[in-house]
């Protein structure tokens, strides 16, 4: 008989993301890995289940983002249906798609991150929250609460429940859009476009202030990959799929979504239970790419709402020659364009009278054996790809997520920050605090990293070349 | 036919000897629990959920199936009935896959209303999620099994009131499974007319018409009053039943 020895982390700590920064001989920080511990085994869950039940059953991978797991799925049930949806179901799922957006993005930005910003990296813990944001910046926090809610109510509105909606259906969705609910959402538009212009005013002055942090924020190059419309702008439900590297060149462009896994390879290591997706044209050591807001914002052409189009020229200008911005703080800038663009069109979708259309479903029976749906979810492009019988039974399903596509560039930052701030074998809390902070560039939607009170809790272990923990902390 | 004295709950009722003490206490408005129960079809006790308590005897009687005795004294709401039916739930809820929120039912399902009515919170038992097949062969129903509390009311009017006897009853104990014809593919079954009626009287989510999404699914039952009231009386006008 051989001997099993099973390793179990017991460093795991529930809802923790743990951290190991690995030094070499000389003391310098070799490496950094940003562990995943959490599995929940979804793909499996599904086989067996019918095709028609996964909009409702993926819905609830995420409680940040149901909508775009909602609407991701439904598109896979209509390429396996092998049919088009009315065009009053697509813009609504449009709707829906940019209400997820506006939901997701104003809780990263408001929530998560501006206490960083506002109070300081080094201020008192127990204060760099929202709760300590409300003293100080009361008329700014609220204003971001509210920008939260007008997200959350596009899709309440048109799901009926604010998450885990099953509202739209392979086929189209489930009720048509009416007059009460259009106004209701208009009457939003005007605070919200002033919101997202308020954050992008105080997000530059941030910019100027934190001048000599920014440059460690995960600054290299890497690819960037999403969708972009068919003649190149921001997209967020159709188009195809384009890839530019770090020096702003466009090294694949309008492949079908549906081809997407023979552009990218997922690679598993032993000590993350996510995966860690790559462009794989180039190998796993070049193949790095993001995704995200910063993504889109980088490898689009132009965008067609007319104040996030001169926001993402001043972006654009930012980045310099290359046109393309590599450093991952500027997920905060591409992140409100991105409000400032959603508001934008949320305001156009609803005044086209096609909204209102009666006709949102179509039916039909199963048509192929294989569906892709993919959708520019708030974090990142979202495939869902589903194998089923002829009777619409799913045999087999595979997910790519957007935290697990940003995961090797994660990785990279917290490495990059590691290195600028660690002085010595001591691990500091204004480390701990930047490493946070990169991390939550990202907007990575892992509980861990989405308390929306207070800090991430974090477990960081300092390891020296011989293995030992030479310094670990917890909070 | 007799017309009976008996006590529901201390009340002194009436009813006839050829009624079910569940009929009779439906008509003074006592509140019994129950699943596998279908006005229209025969009653064959298998839920256990209307079991009541009859005065002078150590065993509880199911109110479906049971017929009434002059000067019976029944209690149909006692601790120890709660309890049962409490566990009945608990026991048919970690027996199968009841995964609510997800469910093409979910919020129009007769065992979900029996859980809220005893106030189920929690299961005391642990959750056996049996790995049961779901059939989705037939064109325009689908059979999960994963969800079937095994009422037979499926089987009942399949029998009774549409004349084909598609379902049956298979196996025993945690195996006991509904079946289509020799338990083949429900789509290669040869006596199923596809009228959808097991589908409509089915409690849960076990049986649902193809396409249909979460909580979509709502079952309009009233049909089979017509029609067995057609069929008994003669008369085929819906109305009349409607006003009775
Ligand atoms: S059949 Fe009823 S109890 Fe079972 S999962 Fe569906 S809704 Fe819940
Ligand atoms: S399939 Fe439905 S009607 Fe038939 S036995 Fe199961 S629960 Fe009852
Ligand atoms: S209703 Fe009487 S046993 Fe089921």
């Amino acid at each position: 008989m051989s001997n099993v020895i099973t390793i179990e982390p017991v460093t795991r700590i529930e809802g923790h993301a743990k951290i190991t920064i690995q030094l070499d001989e000389k003391g310098e920080v070799r490496d950094a890995r940003f562990h995943v511990n959490e599995f929940r085994g979804f793909e499996k869950f599904c086989e067996g289940r019918l095709m028609w039940e996964m909009p409702g059953i993926t819905s609830r991978i995420c409680g940040i983002c149901p909508a775009s797991h909602l609407v991701t799925s439904a598109k896979a049930g209509d390429d396996i249906l092998a049919i088009g949806i009315p065009e009053t179901a697509e813009k609504l799922r449009r709707l829906m798609t940019l209400g997820q957006w506006v939901q997701s993005h104003a809780l990263s930005f408001f929530h998560l991150s501006s206490p960083d910003f506002l109070l300081g990296f080094d201020s008192e813990p127990a204060k760099r929250n929202v709760f300590g944001l409300m003293e100080e910046h009361k008329d700014f926090i609220r204003r971001g609460i509210r920008l939260r809610k007008f997200g959350q109510e596009i899709i309440e509105l048109l799901g009926g429940r604010r998450i885990h909606t099953p509202w739209a259906v392979a086929g189209g969705v489930r009720e048509p859009f009416d007059e009460e609910r259009k106004a209701r959402l208009l009457a939003w538009i005007p605070e919200a476009k002033e919101t997202a212009r308020m954050a992008l005013d105080v997000l530059k002055k941030i910019h100027e202030q934190y001048a000599h942090d920014i440059p460690n924020y995960g600054n290299f190059r890497s690819l960037y990959v999403g969708l972009v419309s068919d003649d190149g702008g921001l997209e967020y439900y159709g188009g195809a799929l384009r890839v530019r590297d770090g020096d702003g060149n466009t090294i694949a462009d309008k492949i079908d979504p549906r081809k997407y896994y023979e552009h990218f390879g997922e690679r598993s290591e032993s000590w993350s239970y996510l995966k860690f997706p790559y462009y794989k044209k180039l190998d796993y050591s070049r193949g790095m790419y993001r995704v995200g807001p910063l993504a889109r914002i980088n490898i689009c052409d132009y965008i067609e709402t007319p104040l996030a189009e001169a926001e993402r020229r001043i972006f654009k200008a930012i980045a310099g020659d290359v046109e393309v911005m590599n450093n991952s703080f500027y997920y905060h800038y591409a992140r409100l364009i991105e409000i400032l663009f959603a508001v934008e069109k949320i305001e156009m979708l609803l005044n086209d009278p096609i909204i209102l259309g009666e006709n949102v479903r179509a039916k039909a029976m199963i048509n192929k054996r294989e569906g892709v749906g993919v959708c520019e979810a708030p974090r990142g492009v979202l495939f869902h790809h589903y194998w089923v019988d002829s009777d619409g039974v799913i045999k087999k399903v595979n997910m790519l997520i957007a935290t697990a596509q940003n995961n090797l560039a994660r990785n990279r930052t917290v490495r990059q920050l590691a290195i600028q701030y660690l002085d010595g074998k001591k691990l500091t809390d204004g480390m701990l605090n930047r490493i946070e902070a990169g991390i939550r560039c990202y907007d990575p939607c892992l509980s861990c990293s989405t308390h929306a009170v207070g800090q991430m809790p974090l477990h960081v272990q300092l390891v020296d070349a011989a293995n030992n923990v030479v310094d670990e902390f917890t909070r | 036919m007799a017309i009976l004295t008996l006590t529901i709950n201390g009340e002194h009722v009436s009813g006839k000897d050829d009624e079910s003490l569940l009929d009779i206490a439906r008509q003074h408005d006592v509140h019994i629990p129950t699943l596998c129960h279908l006005d229209g079809l025969s009653d064959v006790g298998a839920c256990r959920l209307c079991l009541v308590e009859v005065e002078g005897q150590s065993k509880l009687f199911p109110a479906c199936t049971t017929k009434p005795q002059e000067g019976m004294v029944i209690r149909t709401d006692t601790e120890r009935l709660k309890k049962y039916r409490r566990t009945i739930i608990e026991l048919l809820a970690s027996e199968g896959n009841h995964q609510c929120a997800v469910c093409v039912v979910n919020n129009h399902c007769e065992l979900q209303n029996l859980a809220y009515d005893v106030d189920l919170q929690y299961v005391r038992f642990p959750y056996l999620y049996p790995k049961k097949e779901l059939d989705a062969t037939h064109e325009d129903f689908v059979i999960d099994r994963n969800r079937c509390v095994l009422c037979t009311r499926c089987v009942r009017v399949c029998h009774e009131v549409e004349g084909a006897h598609t379902w049956d009853i298979a196996g025993r104990g945690i195996d006991c499974t509904i079946i289509a014809d020799m338990n083949q593919p429900w789509g290669t079954s040869a006596s199923c007319t596809s009228c959808g009626k097991c589908v409509r009287v089915c409690p849960t989510g076990a049986l649902f018409e193809k396409g249909q999404t979460v909580a979509e699914m709502e079952k309009q039952r009233d049909f089979l009053k017509y029609i067995v009231h057609a069929r008994q009386k003669r008369e085929w006008v819906a109305e009349q039943i409607e006003e009775e």
